[in-house]
């Protein structure tokens, strides 16, 4: 049952007061197919992701978007260029790039506390009940509240992306990547978790990546939409998007969000029309 | 009733002990030393390399196939059948926990490493975990493999047992006790395969609709 998770006046823990951002300097990113030939995913591709943005990553299936959501957060390296953080080279996977993949990470041996305050546990920030007072108020926030002793095959969808954004946001991470983390759930939770998300955003205004197909939910959700595309990969557009916050659905129907639509629309149909041969889908 | 007088005698009873020993010791040697191995060929690719191959060539050899090599090995009798009790179960147990390091999520340990968890914690509290379902695998098919084989080495190769008590009834021209040796069979599988499922269900709290 669908049902919007109250936002209570618990603080979220932040680390937001400085500005973090993400950037890419010239990577380039090559892959082995199947047949054994060499594939360019990204070639020379550069980006800069400002500080306390949401930023929306958009393209078909299959362009690489995922592949950037690995570079950011150090679980794959470029085969050249730079991945930074704050102009700080990214060595690798940390606790200060988040990511929260498509299916669902959540451990499924630990409850639902015990995934949230694994991260600064294993890292010996604090005490366990330190930990587990921390998690108890993330989780009435996140409307998890009445789960905390449950494990994750005991939630449903919806709910264990929910924990997945608390296990995450304990650890104060400088950056969030989320891949097309909504994928696959009903449209009311779906909805619900975008306009949640958004609140807790605008709350921390914590730099944030987003990588999504649906058109929709960028329009929604972001800042900026970069428009994946192309073969090898490149960003083929940027829309800034200046729908006022603290936003909610209403603005869907607004006439400044349908003229972005529009625009957003022709630029992805004259690419899928254009090469239609190449076109990634 | 004879049925009733048989059931009754220590011979009986001693039988289900014996067969029950030998499967226990079987099995739980078959745990003790196959889990690990399994480990090792999960991680070390070198490890893998160098005793995959020597292990795959024993492994399709039926556990019965040991009986000869395991009389003249062994100094005792019970030894010899306690190793081809814990052959049976071995392998299963191996390739079961070798295939649940190689199925481990991806995810489950990208989100690991990138909460900074040390290598230590990653592999006693995400790794490990992760094999357990695989455990339970093996040691539900082992079980099961271990009765098959301790009921045949038996009757090959011992004079004690269900095994050899059902193989009794067979030669003396007694088909009560060749039924009463098959349903007690029968029922040692079942107790030994519930006594599993517990152990499973322990093992794996958080698994909803186990069975």
């Amino acid at each position: 049952m669908a049902k919007k998770p109250p936002m209570n006046g618990v603080k979220l823990p932040t680390n937001s007061a400085q500005g973090n951002g993400m950037q890419l300097k010239s990577v380039t990113k090559q892959f082995t197919d199947p047949a054994g030939r060499c594939i360019d995913v990204f070639n020379n591709l550069s980006i800069e992701f400002e500080p306390n943005q949401l930023h929306v990553v958009m393209g078909a299936s299959g362009c690489g978007k995922s592949t950037l959501g690995y570079l950011l957060a150090g679980f794959t390296q470029p085969d050249s260029g730079e991945v930074s953080l704050n102009c700080v080279p990214v060595q690798g996977p940390g606790p200060d790039r988040l990511f929260v993949f498509q299916e669902t990470a959540l451990w499924p041996w630990m409850t639902v506390t015990e995934n949230i305050i694994f991260g600064p546990q294993s890292r010996g920030e604090a005490s366990v009940v330190e930990l587990k007072s921390r998690a108890a108020q993330m989780l009435v926030k996140f409307g998890l509240a009445d789960f905390s002793d449950n494990y994750p095959d005991q939630l449903s969808g919806g709910m264990k992306r929910r924990a997945e954004i608390a296990q995450a946001l304990i650890n104060r991470p400088k950056i969030m990547i989320l891949d097309e983390p909504f994928r696959g759930l009903d449209v009311m939770t779906r909805e619900i978790l975008q306009e949640y998300y958004l609140a807790l955003f605008e709350e921390t205004r914590q730099t944030t990546i987003f990588i999504t197909s649906e058109l929709e939910e960028a329009l929604f959700l972001a800042d900026k939409i970069y428009f994946m595309g192309g073969s090898p990969t490149q960003i083929q557009a940027v829309i800034d998007i200046k729908l006022p916050r603290p936003r909610n659905f209403d603005v869907t129907l607004g006439q400044e969000y349908l003229a972005y639509k529009q625009k957003a629309m022709d630029l992805l149909f004259r690419d899928a029309r254009e090469q239609p041969g190449k076109f990634k889908g | 009733m004879f049925v009733q007088e048989y059931i009754h005698s220590t011979h009986y009873w001693f039988s289900w002990v014996t067969s029950f020993q030998r499967v226990l010791y079987g099995f739980l040697f078959a745990q003790l030393l196959g889990i690990p191995l399994g480990l090792f060929f999960g991680y070390s690719e070198k490890f893998r390399h160098l005793f995959f191959p020597v292990f795959e060539l024993l492994r399709p050899i039926p556990p019965l196939a040991w009986v000869p090599m395991s009389i003249l090995f062994w100094p005792t009798n019970e030894s010899s059948i306690i190793f081809i009790t814990f052959i049976g179960a071995f392998f299963v147990i191996v390739i079961n926990v070798y295939e649940g390091v190689r199925n481990i999520k991806r995810e489950h340990l990208l989100l690991a490493l990138s909460m900074g968890v040390p290598k230590r914690w990653i592999f006693l509290r995400i790794m490990l975990p992760s094999v357990i379902p695989s455990i339970a695998v093996g040691m539900t098919l082992g079980i099961a493999i271990t009765w098959d084989v301790v009921i045949a080495a038996e009757m090959i190769a011992s004079d004690s047992g269900l095994g050899r008590l059902t193989w009794e009834g067979y030669v003396s021209s007694t088909p009560e006790v060749l039924v009463i040796g098959m349903i007690s069979i029968g029922l040692a599988g079942f107790i030994s395969t519930k006594a599993v499922y517990k152990i499973e269900k322990h093992m794996m709290p958080w698994r909803k609709n186990l069975r």
